[in-house]
């Protein structure tokens, strides 16, 4: 393929953006008309590079030297392989779809214009992001997408939810950033270049080196600079893919529209610290040490977001936060080194997630903005294709047998389960996960769609599916959260990390019908508890009044930065009002304007309007002058 | 012959003397004619250094100053009509006009 197709991928939806960010004001309401257009070629092309890579040929496309200074030289490039062709065909179909749900979605809202242009940015910034060929590009459009994703959370700007929802993703990110760009400017250091191949090339002969932290104070500690590097850049993954403790902000992101919750935050931007791993997987295998970092840090985002999913009410934030917890499992098999396994369940992710979401946010339109599960209810009947696609999209998160989450989800516990101790523990955990996950999703499925209507019987009567626009892209998502499984995945990766063949031995079948009985029982039990006898989830909650307080008030993390970072800043903040901006600043202000007025009130002393007084003083000024010019 | 220093104390005294006049009378008469003491005081400088250094521009200087002198007088005693005809006083505390 032409070079000038790959730069087409990421150029046709920044013409969009141009196009529909800078004419908004005219073609309002035909902003679709622009943009689906556009990412539907970046899709046909990424599909044709997909096709490319597959046949074994990488692309390497230069476009220009950004700065040159001394021995440094940083070149903004294009790199496709098949790791980056997977994530290509992935962004650029999720974004399609969710550009043609958007039109139904986001129908008469007065920012419709700005919302596809800023979609069609972020679509543009991803594509860059997975497409980099050196750390600061991948930074620059890291923290682009970072920038969309506030943009879009904050999409309804009347309300304060989603203004200060915008916010924390935006400073809760900025932490991960700066680890991301001191990881950044440790390569630099190290390496002296930013270019991937370079470092790759280089990483090994690093692999003893050390760095030592303590020197500005006069100390020793000897750290391994790649374990270093790789610990700081996971820093800034933890940040953009939600792990614990920086997990968060991905829940309030909620507050935005639909459409951006399964394109940014589901399948595509919070991947993106996954897919760093990934890609810098030749760093990261110089050093167990960040990796048993990464897999921990993974395994526990894993168990945190599936325990808290388990109680939540908000339909979106149920599926936010078993997001979360899915993104947990990839960053748990990266760490374990099973990059095919986290990449294959990141793509499939990417579809049923996606799925997930666009289907909550048709129950959504359709319930006229209700989003509380406990108000929804026997939706099944009139709200068929959602439903199933729901259905679908459960079963692929639960892991259901051929389903594409269930082999994709095998493929991570068996790579867990064959590498060491160590990821025995984790393979345990997340097989309990699976059950929780399983039940949580089902729990959606029943509370919302069976049973008794509890809908606000002022829109009861008409509930109905929501426009094509919105039900074709459902649908397109149910096909693929099945066929994802059977299109070779994790073969078409294995070029790129060199893995061998998943160990297909009698410990991965047993790994493999224990998730499966796992998450068949934890939908039973969710039939159970929430369609056969309604009575028993609210005994059992009563019952662990701790335990469901602990995952009904999200493991109190929240309250935790909020008593020891949040309220900490406003009383510093206020302190800092009160004593030097008030005190000092305003003070040395007032200060100087209370010295003049006070100079001026002495000096009108001496005009007291009496010439004799002025005489004297002139009498005086003579004296003076004579009596010194007499002495010197 | 008369030492010149004892024109220029008489001169310092009489000149003095005007400067106390004008700075603690009140009466405005009374500080007008003062101000010719003062003037009358540097004459006499004038004139003294004139004699003493055979120097006769000094004396035609003098001419000047009284000339000046009486046109000041005049002028000054016209702005005493004026401002006893505003205020019926010539008390020189109750004009305090030049004030801010």
């Amino acid at each position: 393929m032409d070079a000038v197709f790959y730069k087409l991928i990421p150029l046709l939806p920044f013409l969009a953006f141009l196009l529909v960010g800078l004419g908004g004001h005219w073609i309002n309401s035909r902003a679709h008309l622009i943009a689906v257009p556009a990412v539907l070629g970046s899709l046909l092309l990424s599909i044709l590079a997909l096709l490319e890579a597959g046949g074994g040929k990488n692309a390497a496309i230069p476009l220009y030297t950004w700065m040159t200074s001394g021995d440094l030289t940083i070149e903004l490039g294009l790199y496709v392989d098949p790791l980056t062709a997977a994530m290509l065909v992935l962004v650029t179909t999720v974004s399609s779809l969710v550009h043609i749900y958007t039109i139904g979605y986001m129908r008469g809202d007065k920012g419709y214009a700005r919302f596809f242009a800023y979609i069609a940015l972020f679509t543009f910034s991803m594509l860059m992001l997975v497409m980099a060929d050196n750390f600061l590009q991948l930074f620059v459009f890291w923290e682009a997408v970072g920038l969309c994703s506030y943009l879009l959370i904050g999409h309804w700007y009347e309300r304060d939810t989603a203004r200060s929802a915008a916010t924390k993703a935006f400073l809760v990110n900025r932490v991960g950033d700066f680890g991301f760009l001191l990881g950044l400017l440790l390569v630099l250091f190290t390496f002296g270049t930013l270019d991937y191949r370079h470092v790759f090339a280089q990483a090994a002969d690093f692999a003893g080196a050390t760095i030592n932290l303590f020197a500005p104070i006069g100390g020793t500690w000897q750290v391994s600079t790649l374990t270093l590097i790789c610990v700081l850049l996971f820093i800034g993954a933890i940040g953009k893919s939600a792990q614990f403790p920086l997990h968060v902000w991905l829940p309030d992101a909620m507050e935005g529209p639909t459409p951006i919750s399964a394109l940014i935050h589901a399948a595509t931007m919070v991947t993106a610290g996954v897919f760093m791993v990934a890609r810098l997987a030749p760093l990261y295998n110089l050093s167990p040490v960040a990796m048993d970092v990464v897999a921990a840090t993974g395994a526990l985002t894993m168990l945190l977001g599936a325990s808290i999913a388990l109680s939540q009410n908000d339909i979106k934030r149920i599926v936010a936060y078993s997001t979360v917890s899915q993104l947990g499992y990839m960053v748990m098999a990266c760490g374990l080194g099973a990059y095919t396994a986290g990449m294959y369940h990141l793509l499939t992710h990417g579809a049923f997630k996606a799925l997930l979401f666009l289907a909550s946010g048709s129950v959504i339109i359709a319930l006229h903005h209700e989003q509380d599960i406990r108000r929804m209810g026997g939706l099944k009947d009139k709200l068929p294709i959602t439903y199933w696609t729901m259905v679908i999209g459960s079963l692929a998160l639960a892991g259901f047998p051929f389903t594409s989450g269930f082999f994709s989800k095998d493929e991570i516990l068996v790579g867990a389960w064959s590498s060491g101790s160590f990821g025995k523990v984790l393979a345990i955990l997340g097989l309990l996960t699976a059950g929780l996950t399983a039940f949580y999703s089902f729990r959606l499925v029943f509370v919302a769609f069976w049973g008794r209507s509890r809908v606000d019987p002022h829109h009861a009567g008409h509930i109905h599916e929501p426009s094509s626009t919105m039900t074709l892209p459902l649908l397109v998502l149910a096909l693929l959260s099945i066929a994802a499984g059977y299109v070779g995945i994790p073969q078409f990766l294995t070029p790129v990390f060199g893995e061998g063949e998943a160990h297909h031995g009698s410990a991965s079948l047993v790994i493999m019908s224990a998730a499966t009985v796992l998450g068949l029982v934890g939908i039973a039990v969710a039939y159970v508890f929430y369609v056969r006898s309604p009575g028993i989830a609210d005994r059992l909650a009563a019952q662990w009044r701790p335990l469901h307080d602990l995952s009904f008030h999200k493991w109190y993390v929240d309250e935790m930065y909020d008593r020891v970072i949040v309220r900490p800043t406003f009383q510093l903040a206020d302190r800092m009002w009160a004593n030097i901006d008030v005190g000092i600043i305003d003070g040395a202000v007032n200060g100087v304007a209370r010295a003049i007025a006070w100079w001026g009130w002495f000096m009108r002393l001496f005009q007291s309007g009496q010439t004799q007084h002025y005489a004297l003083g002139m009498t005086l000024g003579a004296v003076l002058i004579l009596t010194a010019y007499l002495l010197f | 012959m008369v030492p010149v220093s004892y024109y220029v104390v008489l001169s310092a005294i009489v000149f003095t003397t005007g400067l106390v006049g004008v700075l603690i009378r009140r009466n405005i008469i009374i500080i007008l004619l003062s101000i010719e003491l003062m003037l009358n005081a540097t004459n006499i400088n004038f004139v003294a250094f004139s004699y003493y250094l055979g120097n006769v521009a000094g004396q035609v200087f003098v001419f000047f100053a009284l000339t000046v002198a009486a046109a000041e007088v005049a002028v000054g005693l016209a702005i005493i009509i004026a401002l006893y005809r505003n205020k019926a006083s010539i008390n020189v505390d109750e004009f305090q006009l030049l004030k801010w």
